[in-house]
């Protein structure tokens, strides 16, 4: 019996040591979702500034709404509030861990719904540094992993993107394993696998003694020399949003 | 002891509706929005018509104010509409909304005057039918007047279903004398007649069922009531008598979403005393976004008309087809252009637009429009009146 345990013992160390660098880097990421697990819905507001390569800056500000779902990608509701003329502007994504997002836009002027393709992941978010694909719901299948290194309590995998239209051949992010796994930096290469954009996160708080959120995501575009930061306030975990929060009726509400 | 103190403190705080008081206070939202236009459409080709002017220098004020609580899910919202221009008829003003609305989990209910948009398709509306259209205010069909109604919506996890209550017909307005895209004769909003004996008090309803699954959104609507469009006959000596009639409409809109490519179809039989008739619009969008990582997103949409109205069809699209291009620029500023064309078949008739905006500073946007007739046959029973009425528009709104 004690020789069986050992020989138990044995094969798992070994197993843990002939574990791949694509293993490992699948294991931390599947961690961090893991470690985000359960905070059922959310809101928040945000201000997003543009900065132009000659520090010229222009701001929007727009209200985010979660729903996490297990089974399926989260689905969110974003709302525009400013600029003035794009106020009531929303959109719905239902993100799907496998397949192209289901994304609609409201059209507040003429009240219009309008399902939108999903297709165009690569380009820029209103004019931001941001692609609509760094800010959608980062779900573990949609991309594939290898460990690189870990120093200390920080570790960083490359992620390589499923989907052929992302702008990306890869991204290096950087967690903190001793944080709840929480994202402290990503760095990001063009398709000619050059570094196009750092994304660093700060300001970070725990919020319901769990989650992880940062108050600050600051894109700089390394080619562009232009940049983007994101500013996020009043985190609300406690709306108790349902799917009725989510639907097509729920997008008009939104932008009224 | 202290229980009983901290007991009888919070039952003095809820007798009082003091905790009550607070937590409304702190949710009830308002929100005032104010825009102002300035706006100048140009005729470059002589009228027409006696009367008719080139210039015309127009201004319109959009106050807007809604009323939020109960988290949200309870709400008034109120929005106004005021155009003053050369045309007497195009100086109007409008009540656009002015409704309440509740919802409780998956059920909405509206009451009050508001707008509801429905279809896909973008060179023609034909499944829209529940406003009336503020025809002077736009070329493109798409500006509306407010409708009163009540309205329940309930949101499944088979589809949402829509019960419009219509107890107000509201009359559509046509260009005065001195505006142009009118007709020989001027038509008075209040002449036109209706079938029904209780005129714009005829009590309408309307249905719809919509669902979203997988790439496929479809919606199917029915609407009996007083029709929007006013039909046009005309009597022995050439005059036109135009009157509302009382129409059944059955419409089917569908899209299918898969990758690039959004494909489009919208669909209506209308039937009534005077004239049944069936009408679709179909077609695609493509975009190709991000162009060699430009930022830029080029859409290319082209849908085909047919309507099987002979020469009375007010929109004048019986065998068309719209080739349209939509640049997205993706800039700071929101620029963006729509250009398009639509081309009958039979008659080669051909109306060319141009819609560009582009947001300056962060509370202005400016916005040119233009439409040129060109080659409209004389056979063209309504278009053949608008063939010298090609127009640039330009527009500059404040945001307030």
């Amino acid at each position: 019996m004690k020789y069986t345990v050992l020989v138990l013992i044995a094969l798992f160390t070994i197993g843990t040591q002939a574990q791949t660098a694509e293993e490992r880097g699948l294991e931390i990421a599947k961690a961090a979702e893991q470690a985000d697990l359960g905070f059922i819905s959310s809101t928040v507001n945000l201000k997003m500034t543009l900065k132009n390569k000659n520090g010229q800056t222009s701001e929007r500000s727009l209200t985010t709404r979660t729903l996490e779902l297990i089974e399926d990608g989260d689905k969110s509701l974003i709302v525009f509030n400013s600029p003035k003329d794009v106020k009531g502007t929303s959109t719905l994504t239902f993100t799907h861990k496998v397949g192209p997002d289901d994304q609609w836009l409201y059209l507040p002027s003429i009240k219009r719904v309008k399902r939108i393709s999903s297709n165009n992941k690569s380009g820029p978010f209103v004019g931001s540094e941001f692609a609509y694909e760094d800010l959608s719901s980062q779900e573990v299948e949609k991309y594939t992993y290898k460990f690189l290194e870990s120093n200390g309590t920080l570790i960083t995998i490359e992620q390589d993107p499923v989907d052929p239209k992302s702008g990306y051949t890869r991204r290096l992010v950087t967690y903190n394993k001793d944080k709840g796994y929480r994202i402290e930096k990503v760095d990001f290469y063009d398709r000619k696998n050059a570094l196009l954009k750092t994304l660093t996160y700060s300001g970070y708080k725990l919020y319901k003694n769990k989650f992880w959120r940062a108050s600050t995501f600051n894109m700089v575009n390394h080619q562009s020399n232009k940049e983007t930061l994101l500013n996020f306030s009043d985190y609300n975990f406690n709306a108790n949003l349902t799917e009725d929060d989510f639907s097509q009726n729920a997008l008009k509400r939104a932008g009224k | 002891m202290r229980h009983i103190i901290r007991y009888l403190a919070l039952v003095i705080l809820s007798f009082t509706g003091f905790s009550q008081e607070v937590e409304n206070e702190a949710s009830v939202i308002h929100d005032f929005e104010l825009e102002l236009e300035t706006e100048y459409r140009f005729f470059y080709k002589d009228p027409l018509f006696n009367e008719q002017k080139n210039h015309f220098p127009a201004l319109a004020i959009r106050p807007k104010y809604t009323i939020e609580w109960n988290e949200g899910y309870e709400s008034i919202t109120a929005e106004g509409f005021f155009r003053f221009d050369v045309d007497n008829e195009r100086t109007h003003w409008d009540i656009r909304e002015l409704y309440y609305q509740k919802v409780k989990g998956n059920w909405e209910l509206s009451a009050g005057l508001k707008k509801i948009y429905w279809g896909v398709t973008e060179s023609n509306h034909l499944v829209d039918i529940i406003n009336q259209t503020d025809a002077v205010e736009r070329f493109d069909g798409e500006q509306k007047l407010g409708q009163p109604m009540l309205q329940y919506s309930l949101n499944t996890n088979f589809g949402t279903f829509d019960v419009f209550y219509l107890p107000y017909h509201r009359r559509r307005t046509f260009a005065g004398s001195k505006g142009r895209l009118r007709f020989p004769v001027i038509i008075a909003k209040d002449e036109v007649d209706y079938e029904s004996g209780a005129e714009e008090w005829r009590q309408d309803f309307a249905l719809r069922y919509s669902h979203s699954f997988d790439i496929i959104d479809l919606g199917i609507s029915h609407f009996y009531g007083n029709g929007r469009e006013p039909l046009f006959t005309f009597d022995s000596l050439g005059n036109i008598n135009a009157f509302y009639p009382v129409i059944h409409q059955t419409g089917l809109d569908l899209q299918i979403t898969h990758n690039a490519f959004l494909w489009k179809l919208e669909s209506i039989y209308r039937s009534s005393n005077a004239q049944d008739f069936f009408a679709l619009t179909g077609g695609f969008e493509f975009t190709i976004s991000n162009i060699k990582n430009s930022g830029i997103d080029v859409g290319l949409i082209s849908e085909y008309l047919f309507d099987d109205r002979d020469e009375l069809a007010l929109n004048a699209l019986q065998n068309d087809i719209f080739f349209g291009s939509r640049i997205a620029f993706n800039d700071i500023q929101d620029t963006s252009i729509l250009i398009g064309g639509i081309s009958d078949l039979e008659s080669g008739s051909n109306i060319f637009s141009i819609e560009a905006s582009r947001r300056i500073g962060s509370s202005w946007k400016a916005e040119l429009e233009a439409r040129i007739f060109s080659n409209i046959s004389n056979e063209e029973f309504i278009l053949s009146n608008f063939k010298n009425d090609s127009f640039l528009r330009f527009t500059m709104v404040k945001f307030f």
